[in-house]
């Protein structure tokens, strides 16, 4: 059915609940490959890399957050890639998903950050109204 | 040739060219805050800010990052300044350019990844409370509408970003602030009561001062501190870019570049700098990523200096005053507070002392130095907990070691046996401990040799490879008739 769908997420309840439902749409098509992006905030890099000691203890604590978000995908047994981009949430995976002729994105309705959205706007919300493709939005 | 320019300078045009103006504009204000910070005239900072930028363009190692006059340097230059005025603070800054350039050559700059992070999170701590707190006698006790000004700016940067984000809202806050205070007469301080702004352009001389051992003494120690802390403020921006851009970054090409920088600042008549975080900051997130980002900024910082001197002088004081509150909240690590509570106490104490000890010297170099041989001591003294099981099965007694053995733990490791123990057989298991030193084998025998001395048998079993070969080396309990020798 689809190809390639990329499957947003920053390991809040809402990413684990779209990554269920991407794990049941990519069932139906054998060989379905996902591209799992998370987006590192950059007003977060700052505080980060002051709270570790170096690179790799970095990279570590990030995939971390995401350890249940693959915990979900392995026992589906899909096959996917993981990939951290850097910038702003919302612009970035429009910008990603945009650029590299994504057949679906999916996502969680409501983020980590509810204050922030509170003011801003959610992150879905942008996603919808300006990728090119359909979006799955997963409350 | 021209593939690796493009590759250096021109992939990113359009966004690094708006980036490099933001950041411009954000820079002035920071640049003629830090001059007055250090005590000298806005000029300095400025003219520090347009030479740093501009020569770190082409030959620094992280490009998109920014580097210019900074409040970590300035408030190191204060004691300087004041006792022996500009011409030794330019000196100064063309010596910590040498020093830089050699940690660089050197690649001592390398070895900064190793200060701990509770060190570098007291630093930025530290940096903020005395950005801020340099502020204070601009606010304290002059007039109710400096507080007013203060408090509007505040709102200004604080509220207007909410909304409207395409002009930086300090630079609102200037426009419209400065307006306000011409148009109303109302009177406070501006720039202008506190230094003069040349419309000119920076030119070669060399500092007036007495080329002799005696001026050596009196800039070397504030050189060496500028240097350490340009330095680790630079590596550190240039990792928070890294990561930002999600691209790798030559340190010791950027050490080298600081030193340079900052030598030929010192001739055109600047205070040093060094990257400066929040800038580097703004720079990536409007949409900097190459050298030419940073060649702008400073280009065009001098430019606006050009047109705008006039103008510039005209800023009130609580303006400035405010954006560099902002400033102050912006650098200091919020997180500190979780991490006071979660971390380990030893950590928690270095970066608490890190902090006390700046704020009380108004030095960074020290906080950092003491910051790190505090932790040192901290680390030695957690590796060099040996632990000590002791199980005794009818006449075998098997003592079961874990942990580092070397000189600072020989000592916890003889006081964990009793040598009470006659006609027994003694097994000492090494499998889960590392044996580093002589002190190490020096113990391992005094053990032994006491055991054998009230006619028990004892076996040394289980030690790895590097330890088994530095026992077989220099150890003497192996000899029939080793005795202690009386120390």
């Amino acid at each position: 059915m689809y190809n390639r769908i990329v499957l947003a997420v920053d390991g809040s309840e809402n990413s684990l609940r779209a990554t269920k439902e991407a794990v049941k749409l990519v069932s139906l098509t054998p060989g379905c490959h996902i591209e799992v992006i998370t987006v590192v905030d950059f007003s977060k890099s700052k505080s980060e890399i002051l709270h570790t000691q170096g690179k790799e203890e970095l990279e570590l604590k990030r995939r971390k957050k995401l350890a249940t978000v693959e915990e979900i995908l392995k026992q589906g047994m899909v096959e996917y890639t993981l990939k951290f981009l850097h910038g702003e949430p919302g612009p970035t995976i429009i910008d990603y998903a945009n650029k590299k002729k994504v057949e679906m994105v999916i996502i969680g309705c409501r983020g980590l950050n509810t204050l922030q959205e509170m003011v801003l706007g959610s992150v879905s919300h942008k996603v919808v109204k300006r990728v090119n493709c359909p979006v799955l939005i997963v409350k | 040739m021209i593939e690796k320019l493009k590759g250096n300078w021109f992939f990113n045009v359009k966004g690094d060219v708006l980036a490099g103006i933001v950041v411009a504009l954000a820079l002035i204000p920071e640049a003629i805050a830090f001059s007055i910070i250090a005590g000298v005239d806005p000029m300095v900072g400025l003219y520090a800010s347009f030479c740093i930028a501009v020569i770190i363009a082409f030959v620094g190692g992280r490009p998109g990052m920014i580097s210019a006059a900074t409040g970590a340097m300035a408030l190191l230059m204060v004691p300087l300044v004041k006792e022996h005025g500009l011409q030794y603070l330019l000196a100064a800054t063309i010596l910590t350019g040498i020093i830089q350039l050699l940690f660089g050559v050197f690649k001592i700059a390398k070895l900064m990844k190793f200060i701990p992070r509770p060190v570098m999170i007291g630093f930025v701590n530290s940096l903020a409370i005395l950005i801020f707190l340099a502020q204070v006698p601009h606010i304290w006790g002059i007039s109710v509408m400096t507080y007013v000004f203060v408090a509007v700016t505040l709102a200004i940067v604080y509220l207007v970003p909410l909304i409207f984000r395409a002009i930086p809202a300090p630079l609102i806050a200037i426009l419209v602030l400065t307006a306000v205070a011409i148009l109303s007469g109302i009177d406070l301080r501006t720039v202008g009561d506190l230094g003069i702004i040349k419309q000119e352009l920076p030119s070669f001389f060399i500092p007036d001062v007495p080329l002799n051992f005696e001026t050596l003494q009196i800039i070397f120690p504030y050189s060496i501190a500028l240097a350490i802390v340009g330095l680790l403020e630079s590596l550190l921006t240039a990792s928070i870019v890294d990561d930002m851009t999600g691209t790798e970054s030559d340190k010791n090409r950027e050490a080298r570049g600081q030193g340079v920088a900052n030598m030929i600042t010192g001739f055109f008549g600047g205070m040093a700098g060094c990257a400066m975080i929040g800038q580097s900051v703004i720079n990536v997130k409007s949409g900097g990523r190459s050298r030419l980002s940073t060649l702008v900024a400073g280009g065009f910082l001098m430019f606006l200096i050009l047109v705008l001197g006039d103008w510039v002088v005209q800023i009130p004081m609580p303006v400035l005053v405010g954006i560099m509150i902002m400033v102050s909240i912006g650098t200091f690590d919020w997180s500190s507070f979780a991490y006071l509570r979660k971390a380990p106490r030893t950590d928690a104490a270095v970066m608490l002392v890190t902090v006390i000890i700046v704020v009380a010297t108004h030095d960074l170099s020290k906080g950092v130095i003491a910051g790190v041989i505090l932790s040192a001591i901290f680390f030695v003294s957690k590796i060099s907990n040996i632990k000590v099981l002791k199980r005794q099965d009818n006449d075998t007694i098997v003592f079961e070691l874990e942990g580092q053995l070397f000189f600072a733990s020989v000592d916890g490791f003889v006081d964990a046996f009793d040598f009470t123990a006659t006609d027994s057989h003694i097994i000492i298991d090494f499998s889960n401990a590392h044996i580093w030193d002589d002190s190490a084998v020096g113990a391992i025998d005094k053990v032994v040799i006491k055991y054998r001395e009230n006619h028990n048998k004892v076996t040394v079993r289980g030690l790895n490879a590097s330890s088994k070969k530095m026992v077989d080396k220099l150890a003497i309990y192996n000899d029939a008739n080793a005795k202690l020798s009386a120390h």
